[in-house]
């Protein structure tokens, strides 16, 4: 069989369907980035304050939320505030570990720069939150942030 | 099928814009921030440093949230939108007041001899008390601090505080130091 090549024709096939591939690069992408976050298994409406500053290094910083569980999970953990650390419900004494496993994540110049952040329901007690605070400072993971949500009525 | 001539449309660039969409929602998704208060807790002290100096009693404004969520300065009530004008007046201490806080005299770098008010504001909660009340309280002391602070700068630099640079603004910070000390809640015993 004779193989012929064609010079002439020019290879103009359709690159239409590139702009479909990106797009579906790009769904992908939409979709994963709001995937990464850790499922949040509690509710959690954030605190309004003006005095804010923006947490500026993502990856120093580890969350602990506390709220009470999601509504899907209330018949199975109650509506009572629960910590949660990483992607389950944990108790305050598992925040030591949870400190140290960050660190161990971290460059060594880096670990004192790690911030704790409290994505704390708005209902939660003190008690837990001084009970946390307690905890940190044992931990010696001192730098600390409050999150709070940006006041509506502004603007 | 019969191929038609029809004038083709070069959609080759329809990839571009695609790429520049992909790339403004990777960018975008990753700056978004959570904001927040920024703290620092302080360390904890082993038994025999427990033991430290006496603060004077005129230096301390003592700010007691109660578990259903009263506010009280120095054991009279208050309501939150009062507080900042409270500790504002307690730390600057505009007429030299007995009751208000010592001054002394500090050099502060690219100052000078500055009067540093040692009044330490001493936030004590219940623990029945809401998060969103003591963020409140939070937010207030933060912005009286932030008020005496841009006052500052206006009157020595002419800019508010956070348009100044980084060495100003430690200076600035000299000057009003931010003395937040967090009691532990009551009903939790002393260790």
């Amino acid at each position: 069989m004779k193989i012929t090549r064609k010079k002439k024709t020019g290879g103009s096939y359709s690159s239409s369907s590139m702009s479909d591939i990106v797009f579906m690069l790009l769904f992908f992408f939409m979709v994963t980035t709001t995937m990464r976050d850790e499922e949040i298994l509690v509710k959690i409406t954030l605190p309004t304050a003006t005095e804010t500053a923006k947490l500026e290094r993502k990856d120093l910083t580890c969350y602990i939320n506390v709220g009470p569980p999601i509504p899907a999970l209330e018949t199975q953990y109650g509506t009572d505030t629960r910590m949660q650390l990483n992607d389950s419900f944990r108790t305050i004494n598992d925040i030591r570990d949870f400190v140290a496993a960050k660190r161990e994540q971290l460059n060594e110049s880096d670990r004192v720069l790690l911030t704790i952040a409290f994505k704390m329901d708005e209902q939660t007690r003190m008690g837990i939150v001084t009970d946390v605070k307690q905890e940190l400072r044992r931990c010696q993971a001192l730098k600390i942030s409050y999150l709070a949500a940006p006041p509506k009525d502004k603007k | 099928m019969a191929k038609r001539s029809t004038p083709e449309l070069n959609a080759g660039s329809m990839a571009d814009i695609a790429f520049l969409l992909l790339s403004f929602f990777l960018l975008t998704t990753t700056m978004e921030q959570n904001i927040g208060i920024p703290r620092r807790l302080p360390p904890l002290l082993n038994e025999q440093e427990k033991t430290k100096e006496e603060i004077n009693r005129r230096n301390i404004l003592q700010v007691f949230v109660n578990s259903k969520d009263r506010l009280s300065v120095n054991h009279a009530l208050m309501e939150v939108i009062q507080l900042k004008d409270a500790v504002k007046d307690f730390i600057s201490n505009p007429n030299d007041e007995d009751t208000k806080p010592i001054k002394e005299d500090k050099h502060i770098e690219g100052l000078g001899m500055m009067k540093v008010s040692k009044g330490v504001v001493s936030l004590q909660t219940d623990r029945g008390t809401s998060y969103s009340m003591y963020m409140a309280v939070q937010n207030e002391i933060m912005k009286a601090y932030g008020e005496l602070r841009d006052e500052f700068s206006v009157s020595k630099y002419g800019s508010a505080y956070n348009k100044l640079t980084e060495d100003q603004q430690e200076a600035v910070r000299g000057v009003y130091p931010l003395n937040i000390s967090e009691a532990e809640p009551r009903e939790t015993k002393k260790k």
